[in-house]
């Protein structure tokens, strides 16, 4: 993309630059957060009127600040390394999908698998989350203030998953090294995930994600810890209906 | 993927507005499904009429002198309204059946879309946008519609392989996803004397709905039905004379969100679907749970 079509499309003012999507394309401006430079003086982005578009703001790669003023569609931040993305409003499924690092702050819901295969970074989601959030996340720690839905962290590898609501069915399915942090009720659990102790250094842990998360008054204590029983690590025929 | 939008109003002042409001919502998913794309529309209600949409490939041949040689064969007067390869035909609503039998039996390569007392449904092969503008959507007043841009997975790219699919008077579904024990529920239905015009799954769960409320179940009661009776992927969106309903299977892997507010109800598989409705960013928006009826009715 040229420069100077783009910067026909973003207007730049003190702060930050402003990409208002009713006169520019998304492609325009996920090609200009491409062009990023290690090292750009163009820290601070705003993307307006999102109305709800697949694919903003993916595969960010430099530490810059990018506000989303609206709800999203799909895979909003995908791939993201290093950026920290706010969503004021709502994200369609797939936020933060495959991130890297950096964070996602999403200010309303998440639709479905918010976080999946994650492998770092923190999404925080300050209003419910659906259905298989933070499914096969593999380092990713997901903080969500509301409830989750159904099959969440379903084969989970690795990371935090930190819910001060309610959880759904079938919580960590199938679930393998991840630590799985409730406040609220669990429908149920998936196969092969249980309640585990809560010692010392997962209070600690569970300290760190929510001062990260800016969440204050609640207290590692009101949370049950939940992880992987290990027994489907290897296949034995005696647990053949659990597969 | 298909996409899915459905538009319920509660407020009258919007009715003059449904069809355009509804055909932006399905312009905006076009890239959900380019096969096919149809819209149902609930309009007023007329006390002495009943309206049943019909569809021929040859407009120009089957739709001249229909209206006067059908007045004779069913002995009342009867009106006809063409738009492109679609004819509303309006006739005494006690005549309606009598009339779908003579239409068929006048013309015999007409297909009946739907019928019932304020129903129009309007569907063909190709884009939203090109459906909405041959038919001339925008313009259409209702209470209520829904409309479906379609990916086929299950059966021909055809006018009758389109949704909405309407089985019963003034009854039509939009769906996303797939059935996978459609031909056995459909043999059951064909055993109860339900006649099906295509290989289409989505086809089968109208039907099974048309047959459930058939029986005396309220719409809520009959979108319950399909959680333990079909088995598959599905976001139902249903339009009955003065409901509207919405359900999703257990697993809930098809997208859905809804929104409601004073003025209206609406369904969209994505939020875009919803971005330029009035009064949205304040809407109560949700994604409807897995496993749980929502229904209206006015």
């Amino acid at each position: 993309m040229p420069a100077t079509k783009l910067s026909k499309a973003a207007t730049q003012d003190h702060a930050s630059r402003i990409f208002d999507l009713d006169v520019s394309s998304l492609r325009e401006l996920n090609q200009a957060l491409h062009n990023l430079a290690p090292g750009s003086n163009e820290t601070a982005w705003e993307v307006l009127h999102p109305k709800g578009s697949h694919s903003v703001a993916v595969g960010v790669d430099q530490p810059v600040s990018i506000d989303v003023r609206g709800s999203v569609g799909y895979y909003c931040g995908g791939m993201n390394s290093g950026s920290t993305i706010t969503v004021h409003g709502s994200a369609g499924p797939g936020v933060g999908e495959n991130m890297m690092s950096g964070s996602i702050i999403v200010k309303g819901d998440a639709s479905q698998y918010a976080g999946a295969t994650g492998k770092g970074g923190l999404l925080v989601i300050e209003g419910n989350a659906s259905s298989r959030c933070g499914i096969s996340m593999k380092g990713i720690d997901i903080v969500v203030h509301g409830n989750i839905g159904h099959m969440s962290a379903f084969m989970a590898q690795s990371g935090n998953l930190v819910v001060l609501g309610d959880a759904g069915d079938a919580l960590g399915d199938s679930i393998y090294e991840a630590r799985l942090f409730v406040r609220g009720k669990v429908d149920s659990l998936g196969a092969d995930c249980i309640a585990k102790e809560m010692r010392p250094e997962h209070l600690e842990l569970l300290q760190g994600l929510l001062d990260r998360a800016g969440i204050t008054g609640v207290k590692p204590s009101e949370f049950k810890r939940y992880g992987s029983a290990r027994t489907l690590y290897n296949f034995n025929i005696d647990n053949a209906d659990a597969y | 993927m298909c996409g899915i939008v459905g538009l319920f109003l509660k407020d009258k002042s919007l009715e003059p507005k449904l069809g355009a409001m509804l055909s932006e919502m399905l312009v905006s998913l076009s890239d959900r499904g380019p096969d096919s794309a149809g819209i149902a529309i609930y309009g007023a209600p007329s006390r002495n009429e009943a309206k049943i949409t019909i569809q021929s490939a040859k407009p120009a041949r089957d739709f001249r002198d229909l209206d006067s040689e059908l007045a004779k064969a069913i002995g009342v007067p009867v009106s006809i309204a063409v738009k492109s390869t679609h004819a509303v035909v309006r006739t005494a609503p006690a005549k309606i059946d009598e009339a779908r039998e003579a239409i068929q039996a006048l013309r015999p390569d007409i297909r009946i879309m739907g019928a019932g007392d304020v129903v129009e449904i309007y569907k063909e092969v190709g884009l939203p946008e090109a459906v909405v503008d041959r038919f001339d959507v925008r313009k259409m007043a209702g209470t209520h519609g829904i409309g479906h841009t379609r990916m086929a997975t299950e059966s021909a790219v055809t006018t009758m392989g389109a949704h909405p699919f309407s089985t019963g008077a003034d009854q039509c579904l939009v769906h996303n996803g797939s059935l996978s024990n459609h031909n056995n529920v459909r043999r059951e239905l064909v055993r109860e004397g339900m006649k099906f015009e295509t290989e289409n799954d989505t086809e089968v769960a109208a039907a099974y709905l048309s047959s459930q409320m058939a029986h005396g179940k309220n719409l809520g009661e009959a979108l319950e039905g399909t959680l333990s009776d079909l088995d598959g992927f599905f976001t139902f969106v249903v339009g009955t004379k003065n409901g509207f309903g919405v359900v999703r299977d257990p697993i809930a892997c098809k997208p859905a969100v809804m929104a409601e507010t004073d003025q209206y109800v609406a369904f969209g598989s994505e939020y875009r679907a919803l971005t330029k409705l009035p009064g949205i960013d304040n809407a109560r928006v949700w994604e409807p749970e897995p496993a749980t009826v929502y229904f209206w009715e006015h």
